[in-house]
């Protein structure tokens, strides 16, 4: 009998957990389906006949809001900015932070620890100390409001993240089986790109995608740094208040679309980080 | 000429020398054992022949050629290693196949796969070729990465301890399997081993390494009888070898051993010096009796313990002297505790060590 209280309460417990975590998530995803005036009603209702008007508004770009004037919105151009900056990020620290990863991992060079740690402090800096600085120098030199500067800056985020997770997964991997690849009459790349990558490959999935959302989530550098023709969809959904209104439905609806690229992704490279799991119970 | 030789190597980690003027020749198809206590190198040995480490000084040559500037791939040597290192995301055939896959890369598949499955049939793995490493019993690790350095019959494999990490039962089959499995690809082979008993069962020849170089090079029977110090004669032997300091004196026909006072005689030859030395001499070269003979001495009861199905006895001389005496099962029931014990020597089995430098006197 006592058993039954328990289980019952356990459920509510997971109930109350779990409507606090997703409540929020799944208050905007309606939201997203209201027109302003239902989203405004004192009381708020469960039941309304879902729109798409909001949707359509951001794809086409401009949106009539019932006793204001049309809105334009540049969402799909911040959306279109933030995947050229994300993907861009990643793929440069990848390029950059895998190989990296493993000279740290490998090598004992002189100054080796020094220059991983400083790498890692680029993270202790908070944004806004840096910025100013920055915004002086990109000016100067040109590179105000460019892809180019942006990924650049976002370096600073990724890499050292990228860097430090991948080089424990390759300190893992035991040297002898690179040496075992080797001796068996692979050069060394050959065992760098069918040994040490393949293995490290949950480090590197989950890295990578740890560095896609800190990209996707930028707001202050792509806030300074660039105008709104490369603008993510982070600094862009400010756009949506305007003197005029607020647009809830439209927010919304822009939380909604700017989530799911990371939802996907995440569900796509989840088996690899299953992998990993599995994988390092067998060592030994 | 020797095929592979190795002439004065040296590697040291900062201050620490591990192999230091280390000289060794080895012949084509040898079964060349390198036994030596945890800690004293064979590992280094074995990377700096594989080209994972490159020597300080000195030179490997093999086939007459210099191989010390070669990179792993570029030398034809192969290795199988004590944790195995199987490619974990390869099935075990794959694992197999990728000394043949590196070296041949226009082999065609059809070739690959037969010789895959002869290597494999040969060590008994034929039907787990289609798992993966985590899937197969330390046993079949064990046979998967010795059939992978073997399957492209390569002139020189090194064998870094693989026994090891198996079982006991599966270490008595390998031991002797592998002598079989080796003589058939005809390959120079580099053992290493910390058991002396692997060591003397499948060396042609063991070299025992210590303080950095090899100390002994020489067949397992002469290592055993007639090793060159008393080091090497504490590493051969379970329970190791008595010794203890005594003055000797050459009388006509035999040697005079004081022990601190207690003096006995051993009816042999030798051409040492008279004075200090240490004696060496096995607890199998002790004979236990409860009768007196002519050159027996007394001792007294301490314990006994049976030990790989010998049993052990300790020993007392009057002067405060403790031996260890093995003796088979039968033996040992001849002999009753309770009465008046007396040892004697197998003579031509003593040796004679240098007091300071250890080194065999004879």
């Amino acid at each position: 009998m006592s058993i039954n209280v328990w289980s019952i309460l356990k459920f509510f417990a997971y109930v109350a957990i779990i409507m606090f975590f997703l409540f929020p998530i799944a208050w905007i995803f309606n939201m997203s389906f209201m027109t302003n005036d239902e989203i405004l009603r004192k009381v708020p209702v469960l039941f309304y006949e879902p729109t798409f008007k909001n949707y359509i508004g951001l794809w086409e770009g401009e949106i009539a809001i019932e006793g204001f004037a049309t809105m334009y919105v540049y969402f799909k151009q911040n959306l279109i900015n933030s995947a050229i900056l994300s993907v861009g990020s990643v793929s440069v620290t990848l390029l950059l932070g895998v190989p990296a990863a493993y000279a740290f991992a490998r090598y004992k060079f002189k100054g080796g620890e020094d220059i991983a740690f400083t790498l890692l402090s680029f993270r202790f800096a908070p944004a806004l100390l840096i910025i100013l600085p920055l915004n002086l120098y990109f000016s100067e030199i040109g590179l105000y409001d460019s892809y180019f500067a942006l990924i650049w800056v976002y370096q600073l985020i990724t890499l050292p993240l990228l860097l430090w997770i991948v080089r424990g997964y390759f300190e893992d991997i035991s040297p002898d089986i690179e040496y075992a690849y080797r001796l068996d009459g692979h050069s060394w790349f050959q065992s760098f790109w069918k040994i040490s990558i393949p293995l490290a490959k949950p480090g590197i999935a989950a890295a990578s995608l740890l560095c896609f959302i800190y990209a996707w989530n930028n707001f202050v550098f792509a806030l300074i740094l660039g105008s709104s023709q490369i603008q993510p969809v982070t600094v862009g959904a400010l756009a949506f208040i305007t003197a005029s209104a607020i647009p809830y439905g439209l927010i919304a609806c822009g939380i909604v679309v700017s989530v799911l690229p990371t939802l996907i992704l995440a569900l796509f490279i989840q088996k690899y980080l299953v992998q990993g799991l599995s994988l390092g119970a067998i060592k030994g | 000429m020797s095929y592979l030789d190795l002439d004065n190597l040296s590697k040291s980690f900062k201050d620490d020398k591990i192999i230091s003027n280390l000289n060794a020749k080895i012949e084509k198809g040898e079964f060349f054992v390198v036994f030596g206590p945890s800690g004293s190198g064979k590992t280094v040995l074995l990377r700096l022949l594989s080209g994972i480490m490159m020597a300080d000084s000195g030179e490997i040559k093999m086939d007459n050629q210099i191989i010390n500037e070669l990179h792993p791939e570029e030398r034809d040597v192969s290795m199988a290693f004590q944790n195995f290192a199987l490619y974990p995301h390869m099935k075990a055939y794959e694992n197999i196949a990728s000394p043949l896959r590196a070296k041949n890369k226009n082999m065609p598949e059809n070739e690959i796969h037969e010789k895959v499955n002869e290597i494999a049939n040969l060590l008994k793995i034929g039907h787990v070729l289609n798992q993966f490493p985590k899937e197969l019993s330390n046993g079949q690790k064990q046979r998967t990465s010795l059939a992978r350095s073997l399957v492209d019959k390569p002139s020189v494999v090194l064998l870094d301890d693989p026994l090891r990490n198996v079982d006991a039962k599966i270490r008595f089959e390998m031991r002797l399997e592998l002598p079989k499995v080796l003589k058939e690809f005809n390959t120079t082979v580099i053992y290493i081993t910390q058991d002396f008993r692997e060591a003397m069962a499948l060396g042609d020849r063991i070299a025992v390494l210590y303080d950095g170089k090899f100390n002994d090079i020489d067949s397992p029977k002469n290592i055993y009888q007639n090793p060159s110090s008393l080091t090497t004669a504490k590493l051969f032997g379970d329970p190791t070898i008595n010794n203890f300091d005594a003055t000797i004196k050459k009388q006509d026909g035999f040697v005079e051993v004081d022990v601190n006072g207690e003096i006995f005689n051993l009816k042999r030859n030798t051409k040492i010096q008279d004075g200090k030395c240490i004696v060496g001499i096995r607890p199998e070269d002790i004979v236990l009796s409860n009768d007196h003979s002519e050159n027996s001495i007394e001792v007294e009861f301490r314990t006994k313990t049976p030990l790989n199905l010998r049993i052990v006895f300790l020993v007392r001389l009057k002067n405060g002297l403790e031996l260890l005496c093995s003796t088979t099962e039968e033996e040992s029931h001849l002999i009753d505790e309770n009465k008046k014990m007396y040892i004697s020597f197998i003579e031509e089995k003593s040796h004679f060590f240098d007091i300071e430098t250890k080194r065999n006197l004879e």
